[in-house]
């Protein structure tokens, strides 16, 4: 008798095919943190294995990028702006972008390269592409020094602007979760995705004012260009750190763009969830 | 769900699409046009893996792996899954842990399922054997906590404890094997799903397992169990379902189940080389005709009752006339141990050279003697004059199943449990009453 009653205590699972869009079962989420914790873990562990620079390259990376910008926007090309010096402009731009395009890559890469997973265990989906996301912030964390060294050396104090800076890292993190989770759910049955990535990656950086200032773009431009919500978060960046005016008008229809991508690439996923296994 | 219920399978579907071989092209031009056309061909190829709405029963495209399953389980049952390769077996457990999804049917499943379809699922090369045994705890399904308080035992089990610090890409595959099953072994689901598994590590680590799966059945936990080992099956399992072609045929008890799935085609107990000649055994006197495993009544068969002699019998021919032939056979059980090698014994023909002719030699097993099992036979001829020389060395020839069919008069009595062991002999017991005691003290 007291086994019956323990049997009928536990939650019963129902699986069957069922057609249209999902719910999203985030609880589901919450009861897989633990698995959830040490996939993001071993994405950190993982990244610089074997490596004699380790985590420096975390650095390194941005601060080349940015070296081979500064020399060519900003010394040769000579673009414009305003009264920021070019190096300091192009550096609190690229350490976000360096977070998101690494981030989207490896969130639209989640399901093809955890496949050996995908195909033997159940958990949540949702937490491929949810991991890199994740496990790039440490190298996102790491490059911050770069910003930091760089205002020090440009002599740029911390204005009230700062307090918001925590809102545009969530949009940061939203930005490429909401592209990964749409891509990953399309490369795991279209490889094409994956050759797709490089030029994507390359078109979405100078679609926003990462390498130039925003101002150059004609006004009647103005408000399409404000759709991209990775305008939103370079104006953001520069904005919180800088000190400069908010430019709300790129903000925030960026940002409504990027939680609409998250969202719909959520319902997306969960749509298509079922038949990840089947199509490997 | 009913209460008294742990899984209730309800007409499952599962259909995968096949392969479509694609047409070629013999001219230049038709290749450029296929090549440009390709990519909306690969786009339908493609979006018709999973996209099954337009097909019918004629399709000839698509395999229906489950074609219509329903079952339930209740708690505790330890449930045997058999059938051929290509039956179904694998399929249903990968919809009954969740890993794909039917096309067509419900599963309702209550309580936490484990599966252990590949151990080391998701273990890292990179990482060290700890990092390892929590990343792979947590992907098969069990909280960090529950590692914490299982690591110790978890280590022991595995037998590694000293390269606990190393990266597993530097382990030998026996240790990460080893570490992987021992993870596996340590969780505590209400359902746990085995699809054979056994047959990792050397034999001290096999016999740890077995004592491991045994434990889980005994626990009252729900289990599910594939394999294509009949004599495993029989043991753990209460209660077997046979799978053909996507659907189940038969459900009963093990040894039922097990007999009508190893009677279901004859032709295993029998070997003949009669037709192709050619590649009969044979050596420098003797050639073998056929091999067989007889009942009582000289036929063929496969299934052989545990209280009811058995013939293996051997068909062959000799062409060089003076030799002294002398055939053996071995048994071997289904975990590959040599039961016995037996040596022909017979007084009439021993050391007597033989004239050219064709023979047929036959070894009675008794009745009473061999346990339940499948036993395969491996035989080999020798002559003795005039040289030594061996004729043929064949392995695995033919095999039968020894059954009991549980009527209460073989050696296993009214017992209804399995029964361990090799041999079954039916002793002759004794025993004498050499005192009687009134008024015994309790």
């Amino acid at each position: 008798m007291k086994q019956n009653e323990d049997q009928s205590a536990l939650p019963v699972i129902e699986i069957s095919n069922s057609k249209g869009w999902a719910a999203l079962n985030l609880g589901e989420l919450v009861h897989y943190r633990d698995l959830f914790f040490f996939l993001v873990w071993r994405n950190i562990k993982v990244l610089y294995a074997q490596t004699i620079l380790g985590f420096m390259w975390a650095i390194l990376n941005p601060v080349i990028l940015i070296a081979i910008f500064t020399v060519i926007f900003g010394k040769v090309a000579k673009v414009p702006t305003g009264d920021t010096p070019y190096l300091l402009f192009v550096t609190v731009a690229m350490v976000p972008w360096t977070y998101m395009s690494e981030a989207m890559m490896a969130s639209s890469q989640s399901l093809v390269s955890d496949q050996s997973i995908l195909g033997k265990v159940y958990f949540p989906r949702l937490i491929y592409p949810f991991t890199p996301i994740l496990a790039k912030l440490v190298d996102f964390a790491i490059a911050i020094s770069i910003i930091v060294v760089i205002m020090i050396y440009y002599g740029v104090a911390p204005t009230w602007n700062l307090l918001l800076l925590p809102l545009f890292i969530l949009l940061m993190i939203i930005v490429p979760l909401g592209v990964g989770l749409w891509l990953s759910a399309l490369a795991i049955r279209y490889r094409d995705v994956k050759f797709a990535m490089g030029f994507f990656i390359r078109m979405a950086m100078y679609s926003a004012p990462i390498v130039y200032s925003a101002v150059t773009i004609p006004e009647a431009y103005r408000f399409f260009y404000s759709l991209n919500p990775i305008v939103a978060v370079t104006e953001g960046y520069r904005s919180t750190l800088l000190g400069l005016p908010f430019e709300w008008q790129y903000i925030i229809p960026g940002a409504i763009v990027a939680v609409l991508i998250l969202v719909s690439g959520a319902f997306y996923f969960k749509k298509m969830e079922r038949i990840f296994v089947d199509v490997i | 769900m009913n209460p008294e219920l742990s899984i209730k399978v309800d007409d499952v579907h599962k259909i995968y699409r096949l392969g479509v071989k694609e047409q070629s092209n013999d001219s230049i031009a038709s290749s450029v046009m296929g090549f440009l056309r390709s990519p909306v061909k690969n786009y339908q190829k493609y979006r018709s893996l999973y996209n099954f709405s337009d097909t019918d029963s004629t399709d000839k495209s698509i395999l229906r792996a489950l074609n219509g399953v329903s079952f339930e389980v209740k708690p505790g049952e330890v449930l045997g899954i058999i059938g051929a390769n290509g039956a179904g077996k694998s399929t249903l457990l990968k919809v009954l842990s969740r890993i794909t999804v039917p096309t067509k049917g419900t599963l309702s499943i209550r309580g936490r399922v484990s599966s252990l379809l590949e151990v080391g699922t998701g273990f890292h090369p990179e990482l060290t054997g700890r990092e390892n045994i929590y990343l792979n705890g947590t992907i098969l399904g069990m909280k960090k906590k529950e590692i914490d308080t299982r690591f110790d035992e978890i280590v022991e089990f595995s037998g590694v404890e000293q390269f606990l610090e190393t990266p597993v890409k530097r382990y030998s595959s026996g240790m990460r094997v080893r570490l992987a099953f021992s993870v596996a072994a340590h969780l505590d689901p209400e359902i746990l799903i085995i699809d054979e598994v056994l047959a990792v590590g050397d034999a001290e680590f096999q016999r740890k397992c077995l004592e491991k799966m045994e434990s889980v059945g005994e626990e009252g936990k729900t289990v599910l169990f594939v394999s294509h080992s009949m004599p495993a099956i029989t043991r753990m399992c209460s209660r077997v379902i046979l799978l053909n072609a996507g659907r189940v045929i038969d459900d009963g008890t093990a040894t039922e189940v097990v007999n009508s799935y190893m009677a279901r085609d004859g032709d295993i107990a029998i070997r003949d080389w009669k037709n192709r000649p050619d590649s009969a055994p044979s050596g420098s006197g003797c050639r073998l005709w056929s091999v067989s495993v007889r009942n009582e009544q000289g036929e063929v068969s496969q299934v052989v009752d545990i209280r009811q002699p058995a013939y293996v019998q051997f068909e062959y021919e000799i062409f060089k006339a003076g030799v002294v032939p002398s055939i053996s056979f071995s048994l071997i059980n289904a975990e590959g141990l040599n039961i016995c090698l037996v040596l022909e014994d017979d007084e009439q023909w021993k050391n007597h050279p033989r004239e050219n002719g064709r023979y047929i030699t036959r070894a009675k097993i008794p009745g009473n003697f061999l346990a339940e099992g499948t036993l395969w036979v491996n035989t080999s001829m020798w002559v003795t004059m005039p040289k030594r020389e061996r004729q043929w060395w064949e392995r695995n020839v033919v095999a039968f199943n020894v059954v009991d069919t549980l009527k209460g008069d073989s050696a296993r009595g009214a017992w209804m449990n399995d029964l361990p062991g090799f041999i079954r002999p039916k002793l002759k017991w004794e025993t004498d009453m050499i005192e009687k005691i009134e008024n015994a003290v309790c």
